[in-house]
Parts: C-alpha cells; sequence; structure tokens
C-alpha cells in the first residue's frame, strides 16, 4: 500500500528557526495492515499521518501509494485521492456541528461523487447503512452536540467509511474518550479492519490500544522505529 | 446538501446573520429610497421645465440686458400738453398704455433665428417676443387746488380727492407656425381656438385660462394692448394642471406683437430642438460660435436656474444622498466582509474538515460565498421592502416642492412714473439676480418602479459576492494540513 522512501519535513518557525519533523524516515505498510505508531507530543506522529494522507508534501523523498507518488501531485490529485480512497478519523472527531450525524456523512459522499450519479436518496441510504454498522442507526438525525464523545467519533467513522476507501488514517481516534468508550471504538475500528480488509494506520498515545495492533511503530524526534 | 448545509450554517448563528442582514437593509433602503427621491426631483424638475420652457426644448438663445440699463419696465408714462380729458369740476383723467419688452430681456434682430436655424445639428427652432403691458388711468386734481394743500396720489381731502391704478399683464408674441417648441407645448386651448397661421396679423389673442379667471375674461372678450383692442379668440391652460398660470397672461401673434411694441423684426427669446439629444452640447457651442453676442443655455444650465425648495430637493439628494447612501453601502459591505472572514476564522478546522475528506477548493470556497450572498440578498429583499415601504410614506405624505425660473436680471429704477421708484418698481440692486415670474407648486412623487428593486437586488449581489470573495479566498488558502494541526 504504502512505500516511503527518505522522507523528511521541514517546518520553519520563527521562534525555533527551522525543525525537523521527519529525519529520512523509510516505511512499507502492505495492503490490509493494521499499524499503531506511538510517540511523544511533537515527535512527528501527526507530521508523517498527514503525508500518508496526501494532506501536505514532504521536503524531501518519495510517499508512493496507489502506485503513484504523493509528493509530487498537485491540490487537485490529492484532493481527488483523499475524497475516494482515504479515510480520516481525528481526535476531536471534527463533525461539522450545525449538519446531523446522517448529513455529516453525507458530506464525504459529496466530492466522491463528482460525476452526480448518486441520487440524494441513495447518498442517505448509504449514509444511514454505515451508521447502523457503527452502532447509531437511532441517531441519525441528532446532530454532534446531542451525541456523546463515543457516539461523535463513531458518526466520524462512518464518515470515513462511507466512500469505501481503501485506507482508513486515524490520529488519536480514543484521546478523548474515556475507557469504557475507548475499547469500544478500538473494536469497531478492529471489526472494520477484519470484515472489511481495510489497511488502518493508528496514531496514538495510549498504549494499551496500540498493544493490540499486530505491528507498531515508535517516531521520536523525526525518526522511526519498529516495537514489533 | 449544498442548500441544507448553507440554511443550517446561517440558521445556526442568527444574531451574526441578522446584523449583517440588517446592516445590508439599511443601506439597501436608504438606495431605494435616495434613487426614488432622486427620480421623483428629476421628474419635477423637467415637469418645471418643461411649462417654463416649453416641452422639447433643447437650448434657449437670448440676449443678455447690458449692465446698468434700467429696462424697459423701468421707464416712464409720457403725458404731453393736452394730454389726458378735462372733466366739469377741472379734474384731469389721464389714460396711457404701452407695451414694452420684458423686465430683464433684451430683444435682437430676428435675422438671428435664421442664423440659428442654419446651425449643424439643428432640427427646428423658434423665436417669441416677451413683452409686458402696462397701464395707467388716473384722475388729477385741479392744479391750482392742488397747490393748495393737496397731493399727487395722497387721496387728500383739500382740493378734491385724486387717484390712479397701474396695471401690468405679460404678453408674449409668437409664431403660431412654430408650436413644437416653446410656450405653446406647455398649454392646451380649452376654450375656443388657438393663434394660427392664417391669423398672424389678426388682431386677436388668447388668454391665459388663470388670468382671464381673474380679469372676468372669456372668449369674444376684448382686451387692450397698447391700447389696441384684440378679440379673445382662446382661454389656454397649462399642461401642468388645472390653477397653474402658463407662462404668460396673453399670447398674440408675433408679427402683431412687433408692431404693437415698436420691435419691428425684433425677437427675445429662440428655442432650438437638436437632431439628438447627445449633439445638444456641441450645437450650444456652435451657435456660440456663430453669434458670440447672444447668451446660450441649455437644458442643464436651464435646470440650475430653477430655485426654490425643488432645487433644494434636488441639491439634497444628488449631493448628501448620494453621499450618505456610499458611506453606509461601504459600512454594510465591509461588515459582511468582516464577519465572513471572521466567520472563515472560526471555521478554521470545519473548512480543514472539509478539505481533509476530499471537498474541492470550488466546493469550499462556493459554499463560504454561498452563505455571504444568501445573507446579503436576505438584507437586499428587506431592504427593498423598507424602502418601498417608505417611498410609499413620501407619496403618502404630499410634499410639496416650490420651484421659481431665476433670471439674471439688471436692477433698473423707477416704476411707471420713473425716477425714483413709484408704484411697480421692483427693481433689484445692480447686477443681482431676482426671480421673475410664478412659482409652480410640485407635489413631489417618487416612481415606484421594478428597476429600484432590480438595483437594490443588484446592490446586494454585488455585496455578497464582495463578501463571499473575500471570504472565499481567504477558505480556498486554508492548508488542510496546518488547518488541522491548528487545533492540534
Amino acid at each position: 500500500m504504502y512505500s516511503i522512501t527518505e522522507v523528511t519535513k521541514q517546518y520553519a518557525t520563527k521562534e525555533r528557526g527551522t525543525i525537523d519533523a521527519l529525519r529520512g524516515i523509510d516505511l512499507d505498510i502492505a495492503d490490509g495492515e493494521l499499524v499503531s505508531i506511538q510517540g511523544p507530543t511533537g515527535g512527528g506522529k501527526s507530521t508523517l499521518l498527514q503525508m500518508l494522507g496526501g494532506l501536505d508534501r514532504p521536503t524531501s523523498g518519495f510517499v508512493v501509494a496507489f502506485d503513484r507518488d504523493l509528493a509530487t501531485l498537485d491540490d487537485a490529485e490529492l484532493t481527488t485521492i483523499r475524497a475516494q480512497r482515504i479515510g480520516f478519523v481525528f481526535q476531536h472527531y471534527n463533525l461539522i456541528p450545525v449538519l446531523n450525524a446522517s448529513e455529516n456523512v453525507e458530506a464525504a459522499i459529496l466530492p466522491a461523487n463528482s460525476g452526480g450519479t448518486i441520487t440524494a436518496e441513495e447518498r442517505r441510504e448509504r449514509a444511514h447503512a454505515v451508521l447502523a454498522k457503527v452502532g447509531l442507526a437511532d441517531r441519525a438525525t441528532h446532530r454532534p452536540a446531542e451525541l456523546s464523545g463515543g457516539q461523535q467519533q463513531r458518526v466520524a467513522i462512518a464518515r470515513a467509511l462511507v466512500k469505501e476507501p481503501e485506507v482508513l488514517l486515524a490520529d488519536e481516534p480514543t484521546g478523548n474518550l474515556d475507557e469504557g468508550m475507548r475499547d469500544e471504538i478500538w473494536e469497531v475500528i478492529e471489526g472494520l479492519w477484519r470484515d472489511a480488509g481495510l489497511t488502518v494506520v493508528l496514531v496514538t498515545h495510549d498504549s494499551a490500544i496500540a498493544q493490540r495492533t499486530p505491528r507498531r511503530l515508535r517516531i521520536a524526534n523525526g525518526e522511526l522505529s519498529e516495537l514489533g | 446538501m449544498f442548500t441544507t448545509y448553507l440554511r443550517r450554517e446561517l440558521g445556526g448563528r442568527r444574531r451574526q446573520t441578522a446584523i449583517v442582514a440588517i446592516g445590508m437593509a439599511v443601506a439597501i433602503a436608504l438606495v431605494v429610497v435616495v434613487n426614488a427621491f432622486a427620480a421623483g426631483v428629476r421628474n419635477a424638475q423637467s415637469d418645471v421645465l418643461e411649462s417654463v420652457y416649453g416641452i422639447g426644448t433643447d437650448i434657449t438663445v437670448t440676449q443678455a440686458p447690458e449692465a446698468g440699463s434700467g429696462g424697459p419696465g423701468g421707464g416712464r408714462f409720457d403725458f404731453g400738453n393736452g394730454a389726458g380729458r378735462s372733466t366739469g369740476d377741472g379734474t384731469t383723467r389721464l389714460s396711457r398704455e404701452r407695451l414694452t419688452t420684458t423686465r430683464g430681456s433684451t430683444t435682437f434682430s430676428a435675422s438671428k433665428l435664421t442664423t440659428i436655424t442654419g446651425v449643424d445639428g439643428v432640427s427646428a427652432a423658434g423665436g417669441t417676443l416677451s413683452l409686458e403691458n402696462s397701464s395707467f388711468t388716473g384722475e388729477i386734481p385741479d392744479v391750482s387746488q392742488m397747490r393748495q394743500g393737496g397731493s399727487p396720489g395722497s387721496g387728500g381731502t383739500a382740493g378734491g380727492p385724486s387717484s390712479f391704478s397701474v396695471d401690468r399683464f405679460t404678453v408674449t408674441g409668437l409664431d403660431p407656425s412654430s408650436d413644437a417648441l416653446g410656450p405653446l407645448t406647455t398649454m392646451t386651448v380649452t376654450k375656443g381656438k388657438g393663434l394660427s397661421t392664417a391669423a398672424a396679423k389678426a388682431k386677436v389673442a388668447v388668454v391665459d385660462s388663470v388670468y382671464a379667471s381673474e380679469n372676468d375674461l372669456d372668449v369674444g372678450d376684448t382686451v387692450s394692448v397698447a391700447g389696441t383692442k384684440l378679440t379673445v379668440i382662446g382661454i389656454a391652460t397649462s399642461t401642468s394642471g388645472t390653477g397653474v398660470a402658463t407662462d404668460s397672461d396673453v399670447y398674440i401673434p408675433l408679427r402683431l406683437a412687433q408692431s404693437l411694441s415698436g420691435e419691428t423684426g425684433k425677437i427675445s427669446t429662440v428655442y432650438v430642438k437638436a437632431t439628438s439629444a447627445g449633439r445638444v452640447g456641441s450645437v450650444a457651442d456652435a451657435i456660440t460660435t456663430a453669434l458670440p453676442a447672444l447668451s446660450v443655455e441649455t437644458q442643464e444650465d436651464l435646470a440650475s436656474s430653477v430655485t426654490g425648495s425643488l432645487s433644494s430637493a434636488s441639491d439634497l439628494a444628488s449631493s448628501l444622498g448620494k453621499w450618505l447612501s456610499i458611506a453606509v453601502l461601504a459600512a454594510a459591505f465591509g461588515l459582511a466582509v468582516l464577519f465572513t472572514v471572521s466567520g472563515v476564522n472560526r471555521r478554521t478546522r470545519e473548512l480543514g474538515t472539509l478539505k481533509a475528506i476530499g471537498w474541492s477548493r470550488g466546493r469550499v470556497v462556493g459554499q463560504v460565498a454561498g452563505e455571504s450572498l444568501v445573507q446579503a440578498l436576505i438584507g437586499g429583499a428587506l431592504g427593498a421592502i423598507i424602502g418601498l415601504v417608505a417611498i410609499l410614506g413620501i407619496n403618502l405624505a404630499g410634499i410639496s416642492l416650490s420651484a421659481a425660473k431665476a433670471v439674471t436680471g439688471f436692477g433698473g429704477s423707477g416704476g411707471p412714473f420713473g425716477g425714483d421708484g413709484g408704484p411697480g418698481g421692483d427693481a433689484a440692486p445692480n447686477g443681482a439676480a431676482r426671480t421673475t415670474g410664478s412659482t409652480i407648486e410640485q407635489i413631489l412623487h417618487a416612481p415606484i418602479s421594478p428597476r429600484i428593486v432590480l438595483i437594490a437586488l443588484g446592490v446586494a449581489v454585488v455585496g455578497g459576492l464582495l463578501a463571499g470573495a473575500v471570504g472565499g479566498w481567504r477558505a480556498a488558502r486554508l492548508s488542510p494540513a496546518e488547518a488541522l494541526r491548528s487545533i492540534a
């Protein structure tokens, strides 16, 4: 799925000058793998995830995915890849507050439906079906403020899955949840990985979650290492 | 989805939406009212100009009076030896009547009309002669009795009473054949018949309806002009409405007017129509070049010669109204831009997330711009309604505007008696402008037209697009990685 070679990322800051967020990262992730990335805050976890998701470009190196080097694609091409092949889950859920659960999920279908082949009714049905899959069939018309943290994260997962992506990138998906909800979300993600054969990359602080993944990576000070 | 998101977003921030919409509504309402008010004033001005100068007239040509000249109106009645008729008690009855050019106007050769007609771009031209008929009638007691204590005009008891009266009315001599220009276009003959080319030399007159009513005149009666009895063949009413006086009290054939006033071959005003509105300026310049001694005025110049509250209203609409509208519009647009940009900043996470899940730059910009546009359109619609109600209020209030034609005259001295200014001597200081002619009252009617509503909505769209463009530009520049990092 991913072949990352010699990737570096530098940020220029006024206070601290140039920061090396990633220092010559090499990484291969196979199709259908479930990988966790741990590490201290500011170590480069989220930066690496953004490279994998085509949200940012490396300063140097290659990020090959879907048979293309994401580092060389323009904004429109990256947008298309994100719209069709990559699903994102964020720590703070990042749901649109004025839209209900179903509409939040539908928002992810829109860009994947640029040809207009999916009708509004079909879009709604697909959103409801995915919400049912994450156990929120009865919360489709609820707005984010009316849902618990765990429920909001399930809506976010449903939004990531509704376009049937090949990769799911999750940035601290359980970071804002208590222990009970954390396990609940983990079970949803693990179930999707097993059942749908998704490639999942999980950034987490939580060792309990990381230890449940088949492959564990650690990134600190911009350098990557395998934990097992 | 676009509509749902837009509706929910605007509904979710009602206070901000209301502030922007109200700001826009106030600005739009002001634009609507100022536009309608200005159109109403323009129409009123046009009506006034038409009633004073005639419909279809683009240019008027006159001869400016020379500074310091008293004008014919300031002359004196001459009573030679043997003038008057003595009665049995020694009182002398006097009666004199004369026809002179109107105060403030000067005559010039009618041959200049031919010159003007020959100027390139002149479609039609007609000449008139503005005159004033003054009559003096009175009784003067025996001079020997006056020396014992009476004084002329004092009505003193010694030597018997004396009395006299001075009567004036305006007379316009016009060419019946040029009825498409000048005074004839501002009136209709409501009784009898008008002047015709066939009656060019006949001793006939058409009398203004207001003057006829005041002097109990009707068709078939006679009116004395310069001591000559003219038969009233028609009563004319102003096209501005019943009760509104036309520009002159009595209208007679031009040749007759020239003959009676001793101004043979002379005229005082030429009314000119250009072949097209776009050529008015060049025609005026050409006439000025051909006849440098004459004063040439276009409709624009004429508009500035209208004084009174109508003129003030026009100034108000064109200066204060315009700048106030621009200022309020700028404030409303600024408010809309400010709130839109602030909204984009507040929604950095939201817009960054949408980009991360695959929303294209165009879709994100369209969403932000659409919200601004709808917000502005709500304000525009509200503003149009408020503006239309305000216009209705203005029309129902029946605001009356007065207008008078100001002409630059040169003060003379003296009335019929000459010298020190007796009765009728309404002289102004040398070189000062004064107002002559009747004041015209116009009820302001601000027109309500679809054009005004379209202007309102158009301005709202421009405001919405401006705010949307600025907000959209900021949203477009938003990097999803930075947007997500900023909240990490």
